[in-house]
C-alpha cells in the first residue's frame, strides 16, 4: 500500500516536471491547447466532485463555467480589475452560487436532478443577452490577453500555460485532500446509501450543498481562466454543448477519480480535432463513434481501466483486501 | 592539410550558394513558388451549419481556379475548419491557421461571435483577415484594425435604408419589429432605430424578439398584429421568414412588410410561404437572386449554373449562400492576382484595400466593389426591391451608404 | 379576450410539438429505464427517410407507414446492438453511449442529406380554421389544420400508448421488465426483447412526433434540436415516468411560455425561454417528481 502510495507521488512529480518543461519545447500554439486542456480538468474535477463523488447527476456545469467566465470579464472589461484578482473572485463567487443551487437540489433526486440542472444550461445564454448592460449582450466582450508580470521573459502563452498549469496544481492538490480525508468519505457514503450515512452521523443534506458548492466553485475558477485564456466571451460560447462537453469528459475519464479529470480533458480537447482530421465530411460521427468505442471498453472511464490494469498486475502480491477489491464506483481512485 | 583546405572551401562555395539563393519566395509566409496557402474557418456543424456551405462552394471556386491555371502560376491550398460557430474553437482553429498551417491570409471567416473572438489576434499577429462573412459594423476600421476587412452590406446600412423609407412613405405608422435575439438581429434592430431618428420612439409600438433554438414564432405575430402596427419590420432567418410570412396571412394581418435581406430568397422562403401571401414584400438587394427568373439568361447566372454542375453538383441551384459564397471566392481570387509575384501579407492588404469599381457577376447591375485605406467595406450599395408576386422589381434609386456619410 | 385565446391557442400548438416528442422520451424510460438523448434526433433521421421515400415518388401515406416500419426496425436494432452491451454499466455510461449515438445521427444526415433545409409535405390542408366564438366579425380566432391534426394524432398516440401498457398483455410483460427485470425472467418473460421492443416503439412515437412537426419547422438536421430540450422540460414537469403527464406538461410549457411573452411585458419574449425553465424548477421544487410522477419508494 505504501510502495503505491509512493510510487503514486512520484509520477505526479515526474509528470509535473515533464508539464514545467514544455513550455519550452512546444509552440505556442500546442501550449495554448495545454492551457485549455488544463482549464478542462479543473471543471471536470469539479463536476466529478458532486456527480462521481457524491451521486448528484449535474447537466448544467456549463453555467457555473459561464458565471465565472463573465464575472472575471466584467471585472476586467468594467472596472478595470487586473485578471489575477478575478480568478479567486469568480471561485468565490460560484461557490456561493453553487451552494444556494445545493440547497433546493436537496429536494431532487437522481433524473430530476439532472433534468434541473439540464434547464439551468439551457436559460445560461438568454439571460446572458438579456443583461446586456454588464455582458455586452449577444456581441460579447473582447478582453485583453494578460502578459507574463515583473518582466519574465515569457511570452503570453507560456505565461498563461505557468498560470493554469498552478492553478491546477494547487487545487488538484486539494481536491486531493478533500476527498481522501474525511469529507471525502462521507461525500461517498451520501452517495452510496445516504441513510445509512445520516444514521451514523452524517449531516448529509449540509455536505450536499457544500460539496455543489465547492464543484461550482472549481468550474467557475476554470472559466475565469477560460475568459483570459480565449480572451473573448460571448453568450454563444457557454451553450448547453458546453455542459454536455463537461459530462462527457468527466465519464470518459472518470467519474470518482482526480486523474480521470485529466483524462477527461484530454479527450474532450483533442478527440473532435483528430475525428475532424479523419473526415471532413461527417467529424462528429468519427466523434461520437469514439464516445461509444470508449464506453464499450471502458465502462468505468480511463482512470477505472487503469485502476483495473493495475490491479489485474498486481494481484498476485497484493494483499487480501486487494483481491478481494470490486471494480466499482464505490472506490476512489487517484 | 589539402584536405582541409578542399573542405573549408566546399563549405565557403556551398555557403555563398545558399547566401545567393533568392530568399524571396522562401521567407514569404504561406507561400511559394507553386502555392499559395489560405485559410478559412466555417460553421460545418452546429447550430449555425446550414451556412457550412459557403465554405464549400468557396473550395470548389478555388479548385476551377487551379484547374484554370491558378493564380500567375501559383496554386491556391484552401484549408477551412470547423468551428462549429464557438468562439472558442475559431480561437483554436484560427490559431492551429496562422501558427501552424503558416497560411498567407484569412478569408471569409463566418460569423460575428466567432470574428470578434479573433478579431484582436488577427491585427497582433499582422496576418490578413480579409472579407469576413458578418454584415457587423465594426469589420470597417482601418485605423484601428488595419487587418480586418468586411465584404457585404451591412446589417445597420440595410437597417437604415429600410428606415428612410418608412420616413419617407409612411411618416405616421406604427411600426413593429420582429428580431432574432443574437447579434445579427440586434444589429439590424439599430440601424433601423437609428434610421428612424427620434421618431423611433413613437413610431415603434412594438418588439419582438425569438430564439433560433424556438419551434415557432406564431406568438409573436399574433401580438404584434395586436398591437395595431401598419407597418412591419421582419428581421428574421428563412425557417422564421416562412413561418413569419404565411402567419401574417393567415391571420388577416397586412402591414408594409419590410423584409431582411438574410431571407430574400425566392425559392426557400417566399416559394413556401406562398407567392401571393408574399406580395408587396419589400427588401434590399445587392446580389441577383438565384431564385428570381429574370435572371434566367444573364450570363453572371449562367456561368455560376455551369460552375456548380462542374464543380460543386451536390450545392443547391436555389440556395443564395452558394451565389454568395462564388461572388467572394471571385473577389479573393482577383485580389491575389492583383498581388503579382509578391504575395506577402502586406502586399495582399495593399490590394485588398485598393479595389476600384470591380463589378462580380452575381452581383445586381451598378453595384460595384470599392476599397480604399480609409474605407474597408467593399460593398456599400443596395438596391430597394418589391415582390410583385411573381418577381423582386427593383424600385427607387441606389442605396450609397458611403455617399451618404 | 381575443388575443388571450388566440395565445392560448398558438400555444397549445406549439405545446404540441414539445409533447410529441415528450411522449417518446417517456415512453423509452419506461420501457427500458434510460433517458435516450438521442431520441430527437432518430426521429429527425426517420423524418429524412420519409422524405427520400416521398422525393422518390412514393405516396404520402405509403411512405409514412414505411417509415414507421423502418423506425421500429432501427429501435429495436439498436438496443439489441448498441445498448446491450453496456446495459449492466452505470447509468451515466450508457447516458454517454446516446449522446454518442446523438452526433452520429446528426453527422450523418447532414452528410447524406446536406444541412440546407427542405420543405416537408403535411397531410392536412392548409387552409386556416376559424372560429369565432362569439366574439364577432374580424375578431376570429385562427388556427391551422396542421396544428390541429397534429395535436389530434398526437392525443391518438398517447391513448394508444396508454391502452397498449394498461390493457395489453405485451404492456404489461414490458412494464414487468424495465421494473424488476429478476422477477420477470423468472415468471419467462424474455427480458432482453422486451427492452428492445421498447426502443422500438420509442422510435415509431418519435418518427411520427418528427413526421408532424417538419412540416412546421421545415426538415434540416437540427429540426429536432431545439423542441428536444423543450421536450425534456416537459417531460420533466409532467413527470418522467407518466407518459400523459408528459403531454399536458408539452401543452403547459407552450401556453405559458406564449401568456408570459405576452403580457409580463418587462419580460417580454428576451426571457421567454427562461421563464419556461424557471417556472420547471419551480414545479419540481413543490413536486419533486413533477406534477404527475409518483414518489420513488425504495426499501432500506
Amino acid at each position: 500500500m505504501r510502495r503505491a502510495r509512493l510510487a503514486r507521488d512520484a509520477a505526479i512529480l515526474v509528470l509535473l516536471a515533464a508539464a514545467c518543461a514544455l513550455p519550452f519545447l512546444l509552440s505556442n500554439f500546442r501550449l495554448f491547447q495545454f492551457t485549455q486542456v488544463y482549464i478542462y480538468a479543473i471543471a471536470i474535477l469539479g463536476l466529478n466532485m458532486l456527480t462521481g463523488y457524491n451521486g448528484q447527476f449535474s447537466l448544467g456545469h456549463g453555467a457555473f463555467y459561464a458565471v465565472g467566465a463573465y464575472v472575471s470579464a466584467i471585472m476586467m472589461d468594467r472596472w478595470g480589475i487586473p485578471y489575477g484578482w478575478t480568478i479567486p473572485v469568480a471561485g468565490v463567487l460560484c461557490l456561493v452560487v453553487g451552494f444556494l443551487f445545493g440547497l433546493p437540489a436537496l429536494r431532487l433526486q437522481g433524473l430530476y436532478l439532472a433534468l434541473a440542472t439540464f434547464s439551468l444550461a439551457l436559460a445560461v445564454p438568454q439571460i446572458l443577452k438579456y443583461f446586456e448592460h454588464w455582458t455586452g449582450g449577444s456581441q460579447g466582450l473582447v478582453l485583453s490577453k494578460p502578459s507574463a508580470p515583473f518582466g519574465l521573459p515569457l511570452n503570453s502563452d507560456q505565461w498563461l500555460y505557468f498560470l493554469t498549469l498552478a492553478v491546477l496544481a494547487v487545487l488538484f492538490w486539494a481536491g486531493a485532500n478533500l476527498l481522501r480525508g474525511r469529507v471525502g468519505r462521507a461525500i461517498v457514503a451520501i452517495r452510496d446509501n445516504h441513510i445509512a450515512a445520516e444514521a451514523m452521523g452524517i449531516n448529509s443534506a449540509r455536505y450536499k450543498s457544500l460539496v455543489f458548492g465547492v464543484s461550482a466553485a472549481y468550474t467557475g475558477v476554470a472559466g475565469a481562466l477560460s475568459a483570459s485564456v480565449i480572451a473573448y466571451v460571448a453568450p454563444d460560447s457557454f451553450n448547453v454543448f458546453l455542459s454536455i462537453t463537461l459530462l462527457i469528459g468527466s465519464v470518459i475519464g472518470g467519474l470518482a477519480s482526480i486523474s480521470g479529470a485529466l483524462f477527461g480533458a484530454f479527450f474532450i480537447q483533442f478527440v473532435p480535432n483528430w475525428a475532424q482530421d479523419i473526415s471532413k465530411a461527417a467529424p462528429w460521427a468519427i466523434f461520437g463513434v469514439f464516445l461509444i468505442g470508449f464506453m464499450y471498453v471502458m465502462p468505468f472511464g480511463i482512470a477505472g481501466a487503469i485502476r483495473l490494469l493495475w490491479i489485474r498486475v498486481t494481484r498476485a502480491r497484493v494483499s487480501p483486501e486487494g483481491r478481494n477489491a470490486v471494480p466499482s464506483q464505490a472506490h476512489t481512485t487517484t | 592539410m589539402t584536405r582541409t583546405r578542399n573542405l573549408l572551401a566546399m563549405l565557403l562555395a556551398l555557403g555563398v550558394t545558399a547566401l545567393a539563393t533568392p530568399a524571396g519566395a522562401q521567407t514569404v509566409v504561406g507561400v511559394t513558388a507553386t502555392e499559395v496557402k489560405i485559410g478559412n474557418t466555417n460553421p460545418y456543424s452546429g447550430p449555425a451549419s446550414a451556412y457550412g456551405t459557403i465554405g464549400k462552394v468557396i473550395g470548389a471556386y478555388f479548385k476551377k481556379v487551379n484547374d484554370e491555371g491558378g493564380i500567375n502560376g501559383r496554386k491556391i491550398t484552401y484549408i477551412t475548419y470547423d468551428d462549429g460557430y464557438a468562439p472558442p474553437k475559431t480561437v483554436e482553429m484560427v490559431r492551429r491557421l496562422v501558427e501552424q498551417d503558416q497560411v498567407a491570409a484569412l478569408f471569409q471567416t463566418l460569423g460575428t461571435p466567432p470574428n470578434s473572438a479573433i478579431h484582436r489576434y488577427m491585427n497582433q499577429q499582422k496576418v490578413p483577415h480579409l472579407f469576413v462573412a458578418t454584415g457587423a459594423t465594426k469589420w470597417n476600421d482601418p485605423k484601428n484594425h488595419p487587418w480586418t476587412m468586411g465584404f457585404q452590406p451591412n446589417y445597420q446600412t440595410e437597417g437604415r435604408v429600410y428606415a428612410a423609407h418608412v420616413l419617407k412613405n409612411t411618416p405616421n405608422a406604427k411600426v413593429g419589429i420582429l428580431y432574432q435575439n443574437d447579434d445579427y438581429g440586434k444589429d439590424y434592430l439599430k440601424g433601423f432605430e437609428d434610421g428612424l431618428g427620434e421618431a423611433a420612439k413613437k413610431m415603434i409600438v412594438l418588439k419582438q424578439s425569438y430564439e433560433v433554438t424556438d419551434p415557432t414564432i406564431d406568438s409573436q405575430i399574433v401580438n404584434l398584429k395586436n398591437s395595431g402596427a401598419t407597418v412591419f419590420f421582419n428581421i428574421t432567418i428563412p425557417k422564421f421568414a416562412v413561418q413569419a410570412i404565411k402567419k401574417a396571412n393567415d391571420i388577416g394581418w397586412k402591414p408594409v412588410h419590410y423584409l431582411n435581406n438574410v431571407s430574400s430568397s425566392l425559392g426557400n422562403v417566399l416559394k413556401p410561404a406562398g407567392l401571393e401571401a408574399s406580395r408587396g414584400l419589400i427588401t434590399a438587394l445587392y446580389m441577383k437572386e438565384v431564385t428570381d427568373p429574370q435572371w434566367r439568361n444573364d450570363k453572371g447566372f449562367t456561368d455560376w449554373v455551369a460552375f456548380m454542375k462542374k464543380y460543386y453538383p451536390e450545392g443547391a441551384l436555389d440556395l443564395q449562400e452558394n451565389a454568395y459564397g462564388y461572388n467572394v471566392a471571385i473577389l479573393m481570387a482577383h485580389t491575389l492576382r492583383q498581388c503579382g509575384n509578391d504575395l506577402s501579407r502586406e502586399n495582399i492588404m495593399r490590394q485588398a484595400a485598393g479595389i476600384k469599381d470591380l463589378e462580380l457577376p452575381l452581383l445586381l447591375p451598378g453595384i460595384k466593389i470599392n476599397t480604399s485605406a480609409t474605407d474597408f467595406a467593399p460593398i456599400e450599395q443596395e438596391q430597394l426591391a418589391r415582390f410583385n408576386g411573381e418577381k423582386w422589381e427593383t424600385f427607387g434609386e441606389l442605396f450609397d451608404a458611403f455617399r451618404k456619410q | 379576450m381575443e388575443i388571450f385565446v388566440q395565445q392560448v391557442v398558438s400555444g397549445l400548438a406549439t405545446g404540441g410539438i414539445y409533447a410529441s416528442l415528450a411522449l417518446a422520451l417517456v415512453m423509452i424510460y419506461r420501457a427500458t429505464d434510460v433517458v435516450n438523448f438521442a431520441q430527437g434526433e432518430m426521429a429527425m433521421f426517420a423524418t429524412y427517410i420519409c422524405w427520400s421515400m416521398l422525393d422518390a415518388g412514393l405516396p404520402y401515406w405509403v411512405a409514412f407507414v414505411g417509415t414507421l416500419a423502418i423506425a421500429f426496425v432501427g429501435g429495436v436494432t439498436l438496443q439489441r446492438v448498441i445498448i446491450r452491451p453496456v446495459e449492466q454499466a452505470p447509468i451515466l455510461t450508457i447516458v454517454i453511449v446516446t449522446l454518442g449515438l446523438l452526433v452520429i445521427f446528426n453527422s450523418l444526415a447532414g452528410w447524406i442529406w446536406t444541412y440546407v433545409q427542405k420543405p416537408f409535405p403535411s397531410p392536412f390542408p392548409s387552409r386556416p380554421f376559424k372560429a369565432s366564438l362569439g366574439l364577432g366579425e374580424g375578431h376570429e380566432i385562427i388556427f391551422g389544420a396542421h396544428e390541429l391534426g397534429q395535436i389530434g394524432i398526437t392525443l391518438l398516440v398517447l391513448l394508444a400508448v396508454y391502452l397498449f401498457f394498461r390493457f395489453t398483455p405485451l404492456g404489461l410483460a414490458m412494464r414487468a421488465a424495465a421494473h424488476n427485470p429478476v422477477s420477470s425472467r423468472l415468471v419467462g418473460i424474455r427480458v432482453g426483447w422486451m427492452l428492445a421492443l421498447g426502443w422500438g416503439l420509442a422510435a415509431v412515437v418519435g418518427a411520427v412526433a418528427g413526421m408532424l412537426v417538419a412540416p412546421i419547422l421545415t426538415l434540416e438536421p437540427n429540426l429536432m434540436g431545439g423542441v428536444q430540450l423543450y421536450a425534456f422540460a416537459a417531460a420533466t414537469l409532467g413527470g418522467f415516468a407518466s407518459p400523459g403527464g408528459a403531454v399536458l406538461g408539452g401543452f403547459i410549457v407552450g401556453v405559458v411560455e406564449n401568456l408570459v411573452g405576452t403580457y409580463v411585458s418587462f419580460i417580454g419574449t428576451e426571457l421567454k425561454l427562461t421563464v419556461a425553465l424557471g417556472m420547471i424548477i419551480v414545479v419540481l421544487l413543490v413536486r419533486p417528481t413533477g406534477l404527475f410522477g409518483s414518489s420513488v419508494v425504495k426499501r432500506v
